[in-house]
This record gives C-alpha cells, structure tokens and sequence, in this order.
C-alpha cells in the first residue's frame, strides 16, 4: 500500500512542479498567450478539441497507424531474430546489412516512401514499420543467441521436435529480453509516427500539430503535444505491465 | 538397461589460449588432451560410480557416452550400437542445474511425459515423481523459488520420470544437505535395484561410490586414464564399515587418490 501510493504520488508532485514551472516562466518571460500558452489555456483547448470530435478522430488515427507499423514490424521483425539467433551462417551474412540499415532514421526515408507509395496510410505505416523492424530484429537476435547452450541439450535429451523447442524453449526464454526492446521500439513507434503525420497524411496527431501551426493556434499546437506525452505515457505502463506477466517473472530472479 | 563398452577412447580439446609471443615458442595450435585410451566395460543394468580428481575428465566423460560429446579417437558402443546423439533412451543430469527456469517444477518434470496422451494419467505421473523426492507442495513453483537442493530433487525426479534406460549423473548430490544426500542415495538405488536401469554416476564421494555401486572406476593422470575398474558384489543395503573388504578398497582409493591420511 504505502510502496503504491509513493509510486503514484510522487510522479504525481513532479508533475504538478513541472506545471507550476511552465506558469511561472510564462509569467516571467512576457511571451503572449498567442505564443506560449499558459496551462489552462491548453487545458480548455484540450477540452474544445474533445468536444467537437477531432481530438479523438486524430488520436485513434495515429494510434491506428502505430499499431499497424508496430505489428507488421513484430510479425517479420521477430521471427527473422529468432532464425538470425540460432543460424549462424545467416547471422553472419545478413547482420552487416542489418547493422548498416539500422541507423539511417526512418525520417531520411521519408521521400522515397512518398515516392513508392504515395500519399496517405501506406508510406506512414511503412515509417513506423521501419522504425521498429530494425531494433526488434537486433534484439532478437542478442536474445536467442544468448540462450544457455544447457537447455538445448536438454530439448535433444527429452527428444523435443523442432516446433517444440521454438515453443518451449526459444519462446519462453528469449521473452523477458523481447518483452523489454518491444517496450523500447513502441516508444520509437510513436516518436516517428507524429513526424510521418507531418507529411504524407491528413489525420493523426501530428497533422493536428501541423495544422494548427499553419492556422496559428498554438493552443492546440501544445494540446496534441500534451496528448502525444500522456499517450506516450500510457503505452509505456501498458508494456511494462506486460513485463511482470508470470511468463517472464523468471527472468528478473534467475541466475 | 544397457551394455556399454569404451574402447580406446580418448578426446583432445584444441587450446584456444592466448599466444605465447616469446621467441622461439612454436605458435602452432596446440590440443590438450583430457582423456586418453580409455577401456572400458560395463554390463547390463550396472550402476558404474566414476571418482577421480576435479578437471580429470569425469564429464568429458560422461558427455561423450551419452552423445553429447564427441571422441577425438576410440568408440563408445551401447548395445552394440554406435551412439548416434543424444536421445531419450540417456537422460542426462547436470553438474549445474538444467531446470528450464520458465517452467515450473511438475512442467519440467512432465518434460519427459509428453508421450502420455491422457490428461489425467500424466499428471498421476509427474505426481508421483514429485511426491518421490519429497518436493508435494512446491509443483506449481518455478525453479527460482526453490533451493538450490530442491532444484537438484526436481531435476532428479525429471529424469528419473522419463524412465530411461541408462541414466548419467553429473555429481547429483552436490549442494544437498547432509540428511537428503543420504536420503537421496538410499533412494537411487532403490530406483536401481528396481528398476535395474544402467546408471553412470560421477561422484567426488568416495563412500557415495562405495556404498552405491556395482562398479567403481577411478580416472586419473593427466591425460585421464583408467586407474581401476572393479567390480563389487556386496548387497544393498551396505554398510562399509562391516565389510573388511569394503573397508580395505576404501583405504586404497583414498591412496590412489592422493590423500591416503584422510582415512
Ligand atoms: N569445452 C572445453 N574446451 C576446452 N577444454 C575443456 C572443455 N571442457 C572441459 N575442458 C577441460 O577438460 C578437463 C576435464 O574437464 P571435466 O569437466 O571433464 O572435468 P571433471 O572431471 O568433470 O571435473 P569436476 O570434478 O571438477 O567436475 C579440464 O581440464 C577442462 O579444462
Ligand atoms: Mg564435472
């Protein structure tokens, strides 16, 4: 009880400093609301935009455009790692490629996506596909290929096929270090998709930010950003929860 | 139940150390031979305990008879039949623990039981194994939970679900408590005599050796070779102490192992 009303307490003070922080420097600096609005301002915009819809609209958009990236990113991502993890004569003729093709940001991708797949959903999903594939493909990998050699001796001692020893021994032993680059990769998702909305779509958060801009309403400029971090914020409780399920508990004790 | 027979086994591992870059030192990769012509036999349904000095090669061993390793030069023959890896038929316990930590203890001890289709049945199965090693009460823990000596009793009890034919154990006891050695020493060879499974056991306990087996080998030397292969036909229960015999061999192992006051 006392452990959970600290956790939720004390990030609650921070917060709370933060705001009185933004206050004051507003109060302090003598930019115009027009130019850096005060809390409460954001606050009653964030509270126009509920109330005629499009906050909603945007957010399910972009949501929808993260989880679709992030999936098509788990689908092909993780099981190349599991096969790079345990081959490794692939591992060795693939990884420079990988390595090499990891650091280029998803945004430098940016104009031959829109050139091989135009305007709208596909390039910005694309986006957001990249942005996950390459980290969930590297940590994979670290995961698989560093499973104790004991256990697979162990699978060919009990006589365990092939499906079985993807099921009950790489799968569960590989999760708790997935588990954590997935938590990691959803964060980078949701960074790229507000800059992919910027360009190629006309929903989601970041056409929301992008937008207002254009109309000089930096009120909802600040509300979307408000939105994108409480989000942000959420997913990231969301995959940690995931991180204490008992499938991966073992992992924080053992060795 | 199985018949082994090692002939001229021997294994070299190649040293990866690091180069020594004085002059003159040959820098051409160098083996290091662990165990070298190694004859030996074993009959149906012995229990064979295996002593010798730490890093002689017990292991090695081990792991090469039961396929999980292979002889530089020599063969291992089982039944008359050359190994062909690992299998069911040699369930193999470690040195250091092999539980699969993300299963719990009646999943890994059910790892063997996969065969049984009957729900019910299989379960019956992996409780009786539990209930054999005095683990009831902790089937639903996983391995972190448990102590170091109920992870090796869990172990036990997996490999002894599986009912294998020729069953090898890499020091089993180690990190039991006194009272569960003996408790789990009376119990292998009960499952032995009733069994009459082949058991392959490694041991750094001389009495452990005395008091369970049906052969004792002694490895020894640099490279490891066989120092003693001796058969012993006393009835179980033994007790040393009232075999003059047993008393005598005792006193001689603990010679040929280097320690000849400690009796
Ligand atoms: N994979 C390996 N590569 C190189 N050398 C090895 C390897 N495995 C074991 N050795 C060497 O082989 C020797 C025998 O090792 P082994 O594990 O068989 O000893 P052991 O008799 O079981 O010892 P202990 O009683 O301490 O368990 C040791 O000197 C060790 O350094
Ligand atoms: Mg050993």
């Amino acid at each position: 009880m006392k452990i959970l009303s600290r956790s939720f307490i004390l990030p609650l003070l921070t917060f709370c400093g933060a705001i009185v922080i933004w206050e004051l420097t507003i109060c302090f600096s003598g930019w115009k609301t027009q130019v850096f609005p005060d809390p409460l301002t954001v606050v009653t915009s964030i509270g126009q935009l509920i109330a005629n819809g499009t906050l909603v609209k945007h957010t399910i958009a972009s949501l929808f455009r993260v989880t679709a990236g992030f999936y098509l990113a788990i689908f092909l991502g993780i099981p190349l790692g599991m096969v790079l993890g345990r081959n490794t004569f692939l591992l060795c003729a693939l990884n420079p490629l990988i390595q090499f093709m990891r650091p280029i940001s998803p945004l430098a991708w940016i104009p031959i996506a829109m050139l091989w797949f135009g305007i709208g959903e596909p390039p910005a999903v694309f986006l957001i596909f990249l942005s996950s594939f390459f980290p969930l493909v590297v940590s994979t990998t670290l995961a698989v290929s560093s499973i104790n050699p004991t256990y697979f001796q162990v699978a060919a001692n009990f006589n365990l096929t092939r499906w079985e020893v993807i099921s009950k021994i790489i799968v569960p032993a590989m999760l708790p270090e997935v588990i954590t680059a997935l938590r990691i990769t959803l964060g980078i998702a949701w960074l790229v998709v507000v800059a992919a909305e910027m360009i190629a779509v006309d929903s989601g958060l970041g056409y929301l930010i992008l937008d207002s801009r254009n109309a000089l309403r930096m009120d909802y400029v600040m509300a979307g950003m408000v939105v994108i971090g409480l989000i942000g914020l959420a997913l990231d409780m969301a995959m940690k929860k995931l991180g204490k399920a008992e499938a991966v508990a073992w992992g924080t004790f053992s060795q | 139940m199985s018949h082994i027979i090692l002939a001229g086994l021997s294994k070299k591992y190649s040293e990866r150390r690091k180069k020594i870059r004085d002059a003159g030192e040959q820098l051409q990769a160098q083996s290091f031979q662990v165990l070298k012509d190694i004859d030996l036999e074993f009959e149906n349904g012995e229990m064979v305990c295996i002593l010798g000095p730490s890093g002689c090669g017990k292991s090695t061993l081990l792991r090469i008879i039961a396929g999980f390793d292979q002889a530089t030069s020599g063969s291992v023959l089982i039944d008359g039949k050359q190994i062909q890896g690992p299998s069911e038929d040699h369930i193999f316990v470690y040195q250091h623990s092999a539980l699969l930590p993300w299963m719990t203890v009646s999943e890994n001890v059910g790892l063997g039981l996969r065969s049984i289709r009957e729900e019910k049945q299989r379960e019956e199965k992996i409780q009786e194994y539990i209930d054999m090693v005095e683990l009831n009460g902790f089937e639903s823990r996983y391995p972190y939970e448990l102590s170091g000596g109920m992870q090796r009793r869990a172990e036990l009890a997996r490999a002894l679900a599986v009912d294998p034919k020729t069953l090898f154990m890499d020091e089993p006891f180690t990190g039991l408590d006194f009272l569960t050695h003996m408790r789990m020493r009376e119990e292998v060879v009960m499952m032995h005599l009733y069994t009459e499974k082949s058991v392959l056991f490694v041991t750094h306990d001389i009495d452990d050796a005395l008091v369970m087996g049906d052969r004792i080998v002694i490895l020894g030397g640099r490279p490891a070779t066989v120092l003693l292969s001796r058969k012993l036909t006393y009835p179980h229960p033994r007790k040393i102490t009232s075999e003059p015999e047993l008393v005598e061999l005792r006193r001689e192992i603990f010679f040929m192992l280097g320690v000849p006051d400690a009796v």
